[in-house]
């Protein structure tokens, strides 16, 4: 069966190692974990867990229902329809030449976050397939360090 | 009320009723125990080994559907209980495990008897709780009863830290709660039920599979009326056996690795399967995509992750067994007419005759399956039936006239040696007026055998029966049958002398060569009113048939070894 990539959006009890237990329900049970982003929702005891995986039809219906299975989890929301944005931070020294940065910023909503003696940081939000382009087109630059986010989605 | 953290343990299990409670004391736990000591809602009882805790308490549960309740200590006693509860957890027994923890602010610290307990029983519980402030502990040890004995029942972990059961707080205990983030399905979805009710109508070989959650819904007596309403023949997996009574003429026996022929066959040629409660283990199953391969299949569980996660399922209904099963009741009467089945049963009773259980009895050497069937004569249902795990627990499934549920207490899922003679003291607390017999292996009872002590000294009379081959029997049955006899480790002929064994701590015991000895030996037991052993010596090289090898097809079965 071919695997197919699936956003999770989970709603669960803010408490102690509520992470753990969704972490190690992946792990104990063979499922893979894509990206995973964790924060509390504003004003709320929930916290929300955006949770990127892929596996076999059967796989992803098991997936949610144990996620459900979980006592502190209130929503699994697994919409196949999502606003799914990534984010990403590359650091690249300033002595590279810079080129056409400004026009692959504007590509991918990039912005510069912040710039050093040394190095500025550049910052991409954008879907999690045009990262992957971007980090890939971004190496022109010879970026000294670089970290992606994981997809946070809202279902639309 | 103001208490501290170890007179709310003792005072919400008083509230829950908990009559006993099985455990080993230490470090960490030692402020709950001095609170035990002084009150008298429920009696310790003081085991040997924080394992056997666990599975007393788990064979109390299972015996009388109540919840078992066990306390243990921080570290060695902590994980020494995991095996019970990973026991406990695969065959969805209602329990709340207890354990001290080292001080709130020696945690992390590797302190003495320290160790992550919430970590290591995360995957081995329904659910789990760190207390990290006394007053969240009435609200944590509610919930923990609630999630231990509703919905698919399982058992709950509480880790409480030493200074948290000196700490002060208000105690409020409510008597129901509700929670927002688990709500079990206890309703089946009408639709569904009707539409399964119409499948079953239009079916014409169907065939009932039943399940441990039979039992732990405690829907035998719908689940028996629902058949003979029907007259759909049924089968039922290890965990069910019980449920429809061994003298129902609708039972066919249990299936799968060690079932009956005629039950594979059913599920084999069966158009329509409905699943009360089961979770098409690998050892019912065999190789899955020959699985009940002609069935359309109707699927009833509370669990909604059982449902779908081996085979697809036609018509899925979550909700409570009993619930479902009282409602399909009055749909099937109108629509479902009985004797329509009558060749599919005739063509089943005839595969029953062809291929019965059966084995060669002998005058020279007692064979294992006739001691469980002679148990079965004498005893029948003034008996509660233990095994530990390995070829005595399969016959003892195969051959004790099982009548009611709740009579054959043994561990399906997990497969734990060792669980038999502590699940048996359970059972005696839990049901004082029926024998308590554990069928175990001389393999399986140097496990826990330790426990001779906790039974003789809470006077807890267990009926031990031995049925000694002097072989790891079902990993030999395995060498023999799939590895040309190659018998790695599972010699056993070096022994104790189990007489003396079960003497030394107090108890009586007796070895039994012949079937007059074997009389003789139960009767004396049952009458010592001590534990027992009675050791059985029995055909070495017996073997568990008939068997579906391991991968194989329901429908070819091995039904008799040939050299």
């Amino acid at each position: 069966m071919d695997n197919i990539r699936r956003v999770l959006s989970v709603i669960v009890t803010n408490e102690d190692g509520v992470l753990s237990r969704i972490s190690g329900l992946f792990a104990g049970r063979g499922y893979n974990i894509d990206s995973l982003t964790v924060a509390p929702v504003p004003n709320t005891d929930f916290s929300r867990l955006t949770i990127v995986t892929n596996g076999s039809k059967r796989v992803l219906e098991q997936i949610v229902k144990q996620l459900h299975k979980l006592i502190p989890t209130y929503k699994v929301i697994e919409s196949e329809e999502f606003v799914e944005k990534e984010m990403a931070l590359v650091k690249i020294p300033l002595h590279e030449n810079f080129n056409g940065l400004d026009a692959m910023l504007k590509a991918y909503n990039g912005t510069i976050a912040s710039s050093g003696e040394n190095f500025i940081v550049i910052m991409v939000v954008d879907d999690a397939k045009r990262i992957d382009n971007f980090l890939k087109a971004i190496k022109k630059y010879n970026p000294a360090d670089m970290v992606r986010g994981g997809s946070v989605a809202l279902d639309v | 009320m103001e208490l501290n953290g170890s007179q709310m343990v003792v005072e919400a299990l008083a509230k829950e009723n908990v009559s006993v409670v099985f455990g080993y004391p230490g470090g960490a736990i030692m402020n709950v125990y001095d609170e035990v000591y002084k009150q008298n809602h429920f009696k310790h009882i003081l085991v040997k080994h924080e394992q056997a805790a666990i599975h007393a308490a788990d064979g109390y549960a299972r015996s009388s559907g109540k919840v078992g309740v066990a306390f243990v200590t921080s570290g060695p006693g902590f994980t020494n209980a995991i095996t019970g509860l990973a026991t406990a957890y695969m065959d969805s027994i209602p329990m709340v495990v207890i354990s001290g923890q080292v001080p709130i602010t020696m945690i992390g610290t590797d302190a003495f008897q320290e160790i992550d307990a919430v970590g290591i029983s995360r995957p081995c519980v329904k659910h789990n709780y760190l207390v990290k402030d006394v007053k969240d502990l009435p609200r944590i040890l509610k919930e923990a009863f609630y999630i231990a004995s509703s919905g698919r029942p399982g058992p709950v972990h509480v880790d409480i830290p030493k200074d948290v059961t000196a700490q002060v707080g208000e105690f409020f205990y409510p008597d129901t709660i509700t929670m927002k983030t688990y709500k079990p399905t206890y309703k089946g979805n009408v639709r569904q039920i009707k539409k399964a009710v119409e499948a079953i109508a239009n079916a014409k070989r169907p065939v009932l599979y039943i399940g441990g959650g039979a039992i732990n819904s405690n829907a035998s007596e719908s689940v028996r009326e629902f058949a003979e309403i029907t007259g759909i023949p049924a089968v039922e997996t290890l965990m069910a056996r019980g449920v429809m009574g061994d003298d129902n003429p609708l039972l066919l026996g249990m299936l799968g690795m060690h079932g009956c022929y005629s039950a594979n066959m059913a599920m084999s040629e069966a158009d329509l399967m409905i699943a009360f409660g089961p979770r098409f283990d690998d050892r019912v199953t065999g190789k899955l995509s020959e699985f009940a391969k002609h069935a359309k299949i109707i699927h009833i569980d509370i669990d909604p992750s059982s449902i779908g996660k081996i085979v697809e399922i036609d018509y899925p209904i979550v909700g409570d067994l009993k619930n479902v099963v009282e409602g399909m009741i009055p749909l099937a009467k109108e629509k479902i007419d009985s004797t329509k089945y009558k060749s599919w049963r005739d063509l089943l009773n005839r595969y029953s005759e062809i291929h019965p259980l059966k084995y060669e009895d002998s005058d020279t050497i007692l064979k294992p399956q006739w001691v469980i069937e002679r148990v079965g004569e004498i005893l029948d249902d003034k008996a509660i039936i233990s095994t530990d795990v390995g070829q005595h627990q399969m016959w003892t499934a195969q051959f004790y006239p099982f009548s009611f549920p709740r009579q054959f207490i043994t561990s399906g899922g997990l497969g734990t040696m060792g669980f038999g003679l502590p699940a048996a003291m359970g059972v005696k607390k839990a049901c004082p007026d029926k024998i308590s017999i554990n069928f175990t292996g001389d393999g399986s009872i140097l496990m826990n055998v330790q426990e001779l002590m906790t039974a003789v000294e809470y006077d807890i009379p267990v009926v031990n029966i031995i049925l000694n081959n002097k072989y790891l029997g079902m990993v030999r049955q395995w060498q023999t049958f799939f590895y040309d006899k190659r018998y790695a480790s599972t010699d056993i002929e070096v022994q104790p002398d189990f007489v003396k064994l079960v003497e030394s701590f107090g108890g009586v015991g007796f070895n039994v060569k012949t079937k007059d000895e074997f009389d003789k030996a139960l009767k004396a037991a049952i009458d010592s009113n001590v534990v027992a052993f009675i050791n059985v010596e029995i055909d070495r090289l017996e073997n568990v048939l008939p068997m579906v090898p391991s991968g194989g097809t329901l429908y070819n079965m091995m039904l008799e070894y040939k050299e």
